[in-house]
């Protein structure tokens, strides 16, 4: 029987693979790579398209799509962690600085600051009438 | 009768306000299964990315990332709070809230300033009157979180480490034990300490790096705090989702002991009119 490696494909919303496999090729950044089992460790981004597996029990090539990532290879395992995301410098910066004019719209928007043991006492208040309820609740039944 | 129809008004108003809770309890029922099924599905990214990080920390290279490099003066700490968006979920962000508020006060004492992530409209709320420093936000995340949108609001706070504006970076979310019970953790994301620790290993091996190692180290460290935060997020709706569908229970229990009180009360009154009418009425034959 031909020598296998274990295959795992993720993304952070999903496990879309695992299993065993004789030969992988996956679109790296530079360039596609064919791993075959016990290649040395890499470690490399991947860029978006389709991962090809050939599984010991299968004639034809699985296919999988991937829209980017990283991958690492280990002698006995490959791990391709891809992105569920379109990313890019660009579009990760634009979406930072939406996040902080957001940020900044609500600073603008606060009315006056509060300090700790005024909002300690409104938690300790709103915890107090749960447990006041659940209380009322037990002496019930 | 005017303290019948009275009442009668009060039963139907409480009987209601529990349709209207116990459709809120389907509905976060039924929302729970799936927002736990999700959390499940975040997991094996959350784990693979711990373990490619915990391989590269036992490899070495010739590059630090700054990410786990831990400084000696801690100055400024971001703080990442995840909340739910709607309230009506029990004390699941008052839990959560207060443990980020005792965490801010120790900081408080120790002149550490603190920049806040806020992920969640309950959160920002809270932030926003307790006058902190909030550097990013994202609100409305909705029932299925996206990675997309947490990119930016992490973005801000890695941008910030790297900057060296803030020394360290925490993570403060609700933790799903159970359907019953949810905790509130704080987590330390930056520096990664957990992975320098297991550094001393005797294998001397490196990754090869395409193209180079500092851009690809670069990817995955962000990836990686991308993942945790990502993981917390689901795991916070599966808490909200939970927490939500035991309150609403806990309000139509509450909602139909109160109608069984109104209605005994109510046929009280009743009875006591009807008895009073035929009392009158024979006390009236009585006379004639």
């Amino acid at each position: 029987m031909a020598m296998t490696i274990h295959v795992d494909i993720v993304s952070a919303e999903a496990s879309i693979y695992s299993g065993l496999a004789e030969f992988v090729v996956v679109p790296a950044e530079m360039g596609e790579v064919g791993i075959y089992p016990r290649h040395t460790p890499l470690l490399t981004r991947i860029k978006a398209g389709s991962v090809r597996i050939k599984s010991p029990d299968k004639a034809e090539e699985d296919l999988i799509y991937v829209s980017g990532g990283i991958l690492e290879v280990q002698p006995g395992m490959i791990t391709i962690l891809s992105d569920t995301a379109i990313r890019g410098q660009d579009i990760d910066e634009a979406r930072a600085t939406e996040a902080k004019a957001n940020a900044e719209e609500a600073m603008r928007n606060r009315t006056s600051a509060m300090d700790y043991a005024q909002a300690e006492a409104e938690l300790a208040e709103a915890v107090a009438q749960l447990a006041a309820i659940q209380k009322l609740r037990k002496n019930k039944h | 009768m005017a303290a019948g129809k009275e009442i009668r008004s009060k039963i139907k108003s409480v009987e209601n306000t529990r349709k209207i809770t116990r459709a809120m309890e389907m509905v976060a029922a039924a929302k729970m299964r799936k927002a736990q099924e999700r959390m499940r599905h975040a997991r094996p990214y959350a784990e693979k990315i711990g373990r490619v990080a915990a391989h590269f920390s036992q490899a070495h290279p010739e590059y630090r990332h700054p990410f786990v490099v831990s400084r000696e003066t801690v100055k400024r700490v971001g703080i990442i709070v995840v909340t739910t968006d709607k309230g009506l979920c029990g004390g699941l962000n008052t839990n959560a809230l207060r443990l980020s508020l005792n965490k801010l006060k120790d900081w408080g004492e120790q002149k550490i300033e603190v920049d806040v992530c806020a992920i969640g409209n309950k959160g920002l709320g809270f932030m926003q009157r307790l006058g902190s420093n909030i550097a990013s936000q994202v609100i409305g995340i909705g029932d299925t979180p996206h990675m997309e949108r947490l990119i930016g609001p992490v973005q801000v706070m890695l941008d910030a480490y790297k900057e060296a504006r803030i020394d360290a970076l925490y993570l403060v979310y609700s933790r799903f034990i159970s359907t019953m019970k949810q905790e509130p953790i704080i987590k330390q994301l930056l520096p990664l300490s957990a992975i320098e620790a297991s550094e001393r290993n005797e294998q001397h091996w490196d990754y090869i790096y395409e193209p180079d190692a500092r851009s690809v180290v670069d990817g995955l460290m962000v990836r990686y705090i991308e993942a945790l935060t990502y993981q917390a997020v689901a795991e916070n709706i599966a808490c909200e989702q939970s927490a939500r569908m035991v309150a609403m229970k806990a309000a139509s229990d509450n909602a139909k002991s109160v109608i069984d009180e109104l209605k005994l009360v109510y046929n009280k009154t009743r009875q006591a009119a009807i008895t009073q009418e035929i009392s009158e009425i024979v006390a009236g034959a009585a006379a004639v």
